[in-house]
């Protein structure tokens, strides 16, 4: 089913024609509200007037998480404080979160959206779907919720943590689809069989997201399920989920290029690639009245598709992300960046800058471990003493990850040191 | 009196251990007794030796986390109930033990070594009661 076919299935002129349109609006909006980019366009030699349709867009500056954490908490807001109805944060490169912020109408595109990428996922009015990513600063519970509510299908609120209620409710209710992250449905699908509960889901559907995982991963989630998966893609910067997504062809991810306008560039020149060929995914938020971003890089590896798709939508679409090109982390759908863990650890002065993290998955499930060094003198002789400073470590990579990981003291000199560049990150997880 | 016990925090790796007791080797330093505490995710082993501060340097000198800690050597005559005895002194003057284990037995006594939070309110009780405590000079004889 498609959500909105005027959108979805316009012709490519009348497209870029919107686009183009678009653009020249937000340029000429963010050139007069925010500061930044005013002094970033004329860094660069480009007014508004510069900008006459969508091909003039290689004219304009990149912009990045880095000028996000500049400008924290608000810099970047195009809008009056007035106007913005919601906040949502996600992990920046250190100490400081990543801070959006949504006008009414921001939340109207994005509940627009998602709504267009459930229905790509077959979610209709009669579906009863558990929205299972957290609710909170982290778009995914919110952003899925208010697609949800959209389309018109009942919305089972559960965020996450409790997957025995999960799946008790799963039957109980018998709901039809679910929101959630890969590895977490996986995860699911276990607890399902070992309580012997498999027979008895109505599920048919699932929207997943907030990390990569591979085409074999979604057959295998819909192999024991005995559902169809689709992978959803967003990031808090330019809006949450929604971004885009797969429609029951799995041939890409369908971009709602009418908000988002999407280029592939090569992230070592910056230069755009040509269709098909791999790099960095760039958006610029066409339509963003609260925090609009210009050619923002996403860090994300992709590759970009043209052509009408066998469901009959001529959306630019996305492959599956093949990797990133910067150090960040996807953990249980958070995103990490070993310089937070860094910048952590700092503040706890027994530990020496020594660190080594262990990415794995068990049971579905990822695990983040972290080995650190003690400086010599805080090595102690009892149990305890040991014990009281892992807790409290522990309660420092939390406080800054919001994530639990385990903690593991090391001895002295246990941890390898690199000539060159350091090695902070052991990935022990295979994208099966 | 108290002897200067070396506490090596070693993490649960293959051949660890054995690399503590090579440099200890090296060094001609000789072992009086060991404990090892294990957890899921590191050991802290415990060594009564015949020159602890020199076994601390090497040990540090290799890389490891030596230090020395304090402890109590008492001896425990042959006869039932003698330890708890201690303990019950001990612990009427709320000094609380961190640890102990055995370090040798002779043909009168046994003698263990033990950790304590208040070294010296232990050592005074147990000085009250007449119990013997062992010197790092006593030590360094057996």
């Amino acid at each position: 089913m498609i959500w909105n076919k005027e959108a979805e299935c316009m012709s490519r002129e009348e497209m870029t024609a919107l686009q183009s349109e678009r653009l020249v609006r937000l340029v000429k909006y963010v050139y007069d509200n925010v500061e930044f980019y005013r002094r970033r366009m004329d860094a660069a030699g480009v007014k508004p007037e510069d900008i006459h349709g969508i091909e003039d867009i290689t004219k304009l500056p990149y912009t990045t998480k880095d000028d996000l954490r500049d400008t924290y908490p608000f810099g970047l807001f195009a809008a009056p404080h007035s106007d913005i109805v919601r906040i949502h944060a996600s992990s920046g490169t250190t100490g400081k979160a990543t801070v959006v912020g949504y006008t009414a109408a921001d939340l109207d595109v994005w509940a627009e959206c998602v709504a267009r990428c459930l229905s790509m996922a077959g979610v209709t009015r009669n579906d009863i779907i558990q929205v299972a990513y957290g609710y909170g600063l982290f778009t995914g519970g919110l952003g899925a919720h208010y697609g949800a509510e959209r389309v018109g299908a009942m919305v089972v609120p559960m965020s996450t943590g409790n997957s025995k209620k999960l799946t008790t409710m799963m039957v109980d209710f018998g709901a039809t689809a679910i929101a959630c992250t890969p590895s977490y449905l996986l995860h699911l699908s276990e607890v399902l069989r070992d309580n012997d509960m498999l027979d008895k889901i109505k599920l048919r559907t699932a929207i997943c997201g907030a990390e990569p995982w591979t085409d074999k991963m979604r057959t295998d989630i819909e192999g024991r399920l005995g559902i169809s998966a689709h992978d959803i893609y967003g990031l808090s910067e330019i809006m949450g989920p929604g971004v885009a997504c797969d429609c029951e062809y799995h041939s890409g991810l369908h971009i709602c290029e009418d908000h988002f306008y999407p280029e592939i560039i090569d992230p070592k020149t910056l230069e755009p690639v040509a269709d098909g060929e791999t790099g960095e995914l760039v958006f610029t938020t066409l339509t963003k009245e609260g925090i609009p971003l210009i050619r923002y890089r996403t860090k994300d590896l992709t590759s970009i598709r043209r052509g009408v798709c066998e469901c009959g939508r001529t959306s630019v679409r996305i492959s599956r992300f093949s990797g990133r090109s910067d150090d960040m982390l996807i953990i249980r759908g958070v995103n990490v960046f070993p310089s937070q863990v860094e910048a952590a650890l700092i503040e706890v002065e027994e530990v020496t800058p020594h660190y080594m993290m262990i990415v794995d998955r068990e049971n579905n499930l990822d695990t983040l471990e972290i080995q650190v060094e003690i400086d010599k003198k805080y090595y102690t002789d009892e149990i305890r003493g040991i014990e009281r400073l892992t807790k409290k470590i522990a309660g420092v990579i939390q406080g800054a990850l919001g994530i639990n990981a385990k903690i593991k003291i090391m001895g002295p000199g246990s941890l390898k040191r690199s000539e060159g560049k350091a090695v902070h990150v052991i990935d022990n997880r295979k994208l099966i | 009196m108290t002897v200067n016990q070396v506490s090596v925090f070693i993490e649960n790796r293959q051949g660890r251990l054995g690399e503590v007791l090579h440099v200890l080797k090296e060094n001609g330093v000789n072992i009086l007794s060991i404990s090892l505490a294990d957890t899921t995710e590191y050991g802290l082993l415990r060594l009564i030796v015949n020159e602890p501060e020199r076994a601390r340097d090497v040990l540090l000198e290799a890389g490891f986390s030596s230090m020395l800690t304090e402890v109590i050597i008492i001896k425990v005559p042959h006869t039932p109930g003698a330890l708890q005895n201690i303990l019950a002194l001990i612990a009427e003057k709320n000094v609380n033990i961190e640890y102990m284990y055995g370090l040798s037995a002779s043909a009168n006594d046994a003698s263990i070594v033990m950790k304590t939070n208040e070294l010296d309110l232990a050592l005074e009780v147990l000085r009250a009661q007449s119990i013997g405590t062992m010197s790092n000079e006593e030590l360094m004889e057996l």
